[in-house]
């Protein structure tokens, strides 16, 4: 068994036990990289020299007893839209193409702080807008359980770094499922957490009522390790949560009993694929054997989820990425006459058609004379929405259903219909429009060999019982310790 | 045709706190270009902003003072456009839940009262500026101002002269200042005025298409700028039977004229919405209530009790309450067991002279009142006349000396002993026989003659009053 087939946190213990170095399992992960980047394209920037000097310093101050996190010298990879002083932090985007910002994000600070080997930056969908990692400037991410298809997105390098064996976690981001829809297409664990326990500070903004950084790994052990590791109120972030630090990890006993859990019957209709369906079901069956108390319910929301997460999202992205104007940091067009044309030619070249797309949606949705029609409509539904969420929740602990309506599409099947890539995220941007945490875990494959995700959602805080579940559920099945065979394919 | 011109005001005030709105970079007026800056003012990917508190509760303490509701719920919103200064591409600003509503601030135009609404106040973020490089033809951003506190303060059309909008100005100032909120420089740009203005034929109840003038950088300009604009509607209207075009003017104060910018058909469309990386202020009662008492003496109620305590006459009062500094600076002295009308006098006679002829402001000054009450207390005690008194306050006034050395340094103490002022008297009036003839026979105009020769044999460190008497008794004869 080699040293990448670990977990996260059985790599720790072997790294805390002297049995395994830091600059070892360093080596054994960009390796794999180096290896593997050129099929999967999960990596934008890898970064060989500056994480093998960062895993040698690291493993001296655990010799010297300086770091006792469970995760101390386990190497990672950061979704390329989460700033990393000094290191280049593109957002897969050509207008960030050459941005390396001076300060890091408090994520970045927090994984320092526990003794993380950064091994690079990973590939996602420019500006963390898409559901395939298409998007990217820097080309697809492909998914390594088949080459031909998506991994997901918007976090799907991701996703596919961990499916792949690359890496032992990585960080992403979710604003409308980009964690936990790329971690059911590629058979990882991804949790998205409660809006607010995790800093935003430096995690470049897609649409910041919505986003979210979180962990995608290979159990849901492993997330909770790293939620503790970096959680908790900052005050450089007003919108962070004075969530208490650690004891996720502590808390997970594996014992359901009298765990209310709800299906709501409104996620298994129309749409969904009849695998996944059958998947999904035989989990809650799964979880009742651990002593949960699964029935089903109504969430009549769902037609709704889409339209509303797209003007929000959309709406706040056309004022986020106003900054990118090529006047003061990032790439510039050349050849303007003026100021306006700086700036048409500077965002015209710049930014991809979908991020585009987004921006002029949400332009014209805030628009005078549209906001009322649109933008406080959206409002007013993410309200609905919300409540919903807390009747539901007045009688379940959790709920269940699909992460993503199907497995993953092939490459270019989804951009060709931009509609029809929207609707996929049916089950996951309710979760973000609600604050809500929600993660995806394996919990089967297709006939074809393709991963399937089950979505556990818990009200606002309950990661306890979320993770919980998560980890009850994987004590007892194997779906999670999967790997893609080397070509594509379960092994 | 009698016309009406109609007002309202839109106020920028910077907030004098340490540190920006958003950050913890200086607001310090100055500085070489973008050394006042952080990744969070200049708006860097990723960064996010965090309210201040002190800007709170200085939008919290004017909101209080112009007697606005305070919005115990209210939240910050974008507005979106684009320019080189302003490097989020969004100004984080109040719309829709300004902290402060429905105002009024009563002002006093001779002797006419008059209460001036208030619309709303609200908290926001300044931009940057641009410098224009002619010799190398390229435009410099400077984002040291960018995230520097503003509230803006906007009115009512309640105005209907220019000598109201000064009023209601000053009288702003003055709240201001004795807030210590901001200090209203306008020559830094930390009080900026936009007017909005109209004409409608007196007696109408409608308002004309108006028209709102920027870059108005004094009082004096404000008033110019009224002035012209409200002619220039007239004329558009009686004599050219044109129409006013709703418009954003610029006052150009060399050429004395304003000047189109733009009109509203090429109005930017701002596209607010909530600012999500701010969470709603909520204010509590307490709060509130903490404010409140820590709110100041404003410059009305300590006239009033100048007038009751002090016995100050009404013109008095006004002028030494103008600022809190000066006020502050009298109501130490006289804490200090001055007697208050003789500290009245001291500062209105010497004090503000030799501050307006030095060109200082009262917190710059050194002078202490510790130093005014000490030459008053050698005033009362006889040890200085007030002549002499008054030279060793403008000896001392620069570097704040100690009035007690001076006075011992430079021997001017009054002098006491009556044997020599007799003795003095008499030389004077042997050595001027002519003149005390004169005297004798009803010249009486040449009294004053004697006291000058006599406080002059004496350098002056004499009491006069005691020369007085000494003279008249002696040239009775």
């Amino acid at each position: 068994m080699s040293l990448l087939d670990l977990t996260a946190l059985e790599l720790g213990a072997k790294i805390k036990a002297g049995e395994v170095s830091v600059p070892e399992a360093t080596r054994a992960a960009l390796d794999a990289i180096e290896a593997k980047n050129a099929e999967n394209n999960a990596f934008i920037t890898v970064l060989n020299d500056r994480a093998m000097a960062q895993a040698e310093e690291i493993q001296k101050k655990i010799s010297r007893g300086e770091l006792t996190s469970p995760l101390a010298g386990v190497p990672l990879a950061i979704k390329d839209n989460i700033c990393t002083k000094g290191v280049k932090t593109t957002c897969a985007s050509k207008i960030l193409g050459d941005f390396t910002p001076p300060y890091d994000a408090t994520l970045t600070e927090r994984i320092n702080a526990i003794g993380g080997v950064v091994l690079g930056k990973l590939n996602m969908d420019e500006f963390a807008m898409g559901s395939t990692s298409e998007t990217s400037f820097y080309g697809p991410t492909r998914n390594p359980w088949d080459l031909s298809r998506v991994p997901g997105g918007s976090s799907g390098g991701a996703a596919a770094a961990v499916a792949a064996r690359e890496c032992w976690y990585a960080i992403g981001s979710d604003t409308g499922g980009s964690i936990r829809q790329p971690a059911s297409y590629c058979g990882v664990t991804g949790i998205k957490p409660t809006y607010g326990t995790v800093s935003r500070y430096g995690l470049i903004a897609y649409a910041s009522s919505l986003d979210q950084i979180g962990p995608l790994a290979r159990t849901a052990e492993d997330c909770a390790a790293v939620l503790d590791a970096i959680q908790g109120k900052d005050p450089r972030d007003g919108t962070s949560l004075d969530v208490p630090a650690g004891g996720l990890l502590a808390g997970l006993t594996g014992d359901l009993t009298g765990m209310r859990i709800g299906i709501p019957t409104d996620c298994f209709g129309q749409g969904l694929d009849s695998q996944v369906r059958e998947k999904v079901l035989a989990a809650a069956e799964v979880l009742t054997s651990r002593g949960a108390v699964a029935e089903e319910c109504s969430l009549p929301i769902m037609e709704y989820v889409v339209p509303a997460y797209y003007i929000i999202a959309a709406a706040e992205a056309s004022s986020n990425l106003s900054r990118f104007d090529g006047v003061k940091y990032g790439w510039r067009a050349e050849g303007y006459a003026d100021l306006t044309d700086l700036y048409n030619k500077t965002r015209t070249q710049g930014f991809g058609t979908e991020v585009k797309r987004r921006i002029l949606l949400g332009t014209f949705v805030l628009s005078s004379g549209y906001y009322d029609a649109y933008y406080r409509k959206a409002l007013q539904v993410k309200a609905v929405i919300k409540s919903a969420f807390d009747r539901a929740f007045e009688r379940y602990d959790l709920l269940l259903m699909p992460t993503a309506p199907a497995p993953a599409p092939r490459l270019g099947e989804s951009l060709s219909d931009p509609l029809q890539m929207y609707l996929s995220d049916i089950y996951t941007v309710s979760v973000n429009l609600a604050g809500l945490p929600g993660i995806s875990l394996p919990c089967g494959l297709s006939a074809d060999g393709l991963p399937i995700g089950a979505q556990l959602v818990g009200p606002a805080l309950g990661e306890r019982n979320v993770l919980s579940a998560a980890h009850a559920y994987q004590q007892v099945t194997d779906w999670h310790t999967l790997a893609p065979a080397e070509n594509g394919g379960a092994e | 045709m009698e016309w009406e011109t109609v007002i309202g005001l839109e106020t920028h005030v910077e907030l004098a706190t340490r540190t920006k709105i958003f950050c913890s970079c200086t607001t310090e007026f100055g500085g070489a270009a973008n050394t006042h800056c952080c990744p969070v003012c200049t708006g860097m990917p990723g960064t996010l902003p965090v309210l201040n508190k002190k800007v709170l509760e200085y939008a919290v303490k004017t909101s209080l003072a112009l007697n606005c509701e305070v919005t115990r719920y209210s939240k910050f919103d974008r507005k979106n456009y684009f320019y080189p200064d302003l490097p989020k591409a969004y100004q984080i600003s109040q719309l829709y839940l300004p902290i402060g509503r429905d105002g009024k601030v009563p002002i006093k135009v001779g002797s006419e009262e008059k209460v001036i609404r208030i619309h709303e106040l609200h908290m926001e973020e300044d931009a940057g500026k641009l410098v224009h490089d002619n010799w190398i033809d390229q435009t410099r951003a400077d984002y040291n101002r960018c995230g520097v506190p503003l509230v803006e303060i906007v009115t009512e059309p309640d105005f209907r002269t220019a000598d109201e909008v000064i009023a209601y100005l000053e009288k702003l100032r003055s709240t201001l200042t004795y807030l210590g909120v901001s200090d209203c420089k306008m020559q830094e740009g930390s009080l900026r005025c936009d007017v909005n203005l109209s004409v409608r034929p007196k007696g109408s109840s409608e308002f004309g298409t108006r028209t709102e003038m920027k870059n108005l950088n004094s009082f004096k300009a404000i008033a110019r700028a009224i002035r012209y604009e409200a002619r220039r509607q007239q004329e558009l209207i009686e004599l050219d039977h044109k129409r006013v075009i709703q418009e954003t003017r610029r006052w150009d104060e060399n050429k004395d004229a304003s000047f189109s910018m733009r009109s509203k058909e090429n109005a930017q469309d701002y596209r607010y919405f909530p600012e999500p990386d701010i969470p709603p202020v909520e204010l509590s009662e307490s709060y509130l209530s903490e404010v409140k008492a820590g709110l100041p003496e404003m410059a009305e109620a300590k006239q009033a009790r100048y007038i009751s305590a002090f016995g100050l006459p009404a013109y008095d009062a006004g002028l030494l309450t103008e600022t809190r500094e000066l006020a502050d600076f009298f109501e130490e002295t006289v804490a200090l067991g001055a007697d208050p009308k003789e500290t009245a006098h001291w500062i209105m006679a010497d004090l503000l002279r030799l501050l307006k002829e030095q060109g200082l402001e009262v917190k710059e000054m050194l002078f202490a009142p510790e130093t005014l009450a000490a030459i008053i207390q050698m005033v009362a005690d006889g040890k200085l006349n007030r002549g002499t008194a008054s030279k060793v306050f403008e000896a001392v006034f620069a570097e704040n000396a100690d009035p007690v050395a001076y006075v011992k340094e430079h021997g001017l103490e009054q002098i006491q002993d009556t044997g020599l002022v007799e003795s003095t008297v008499a030389d004077i009036l042997a050595a001027n026989p002519g003149q005390v003839t004169e005297y004798r026979a009803g010249k009486e105009k040449l009294f004053g003659f004697f006291v000058g020769q006599c406080m002059r044999a004496l350098r002056g460190k004499a009491d006069p009053k005691a020369v007085n008497e000494v003279l008249k008794k002696q040239l009775k004869g």
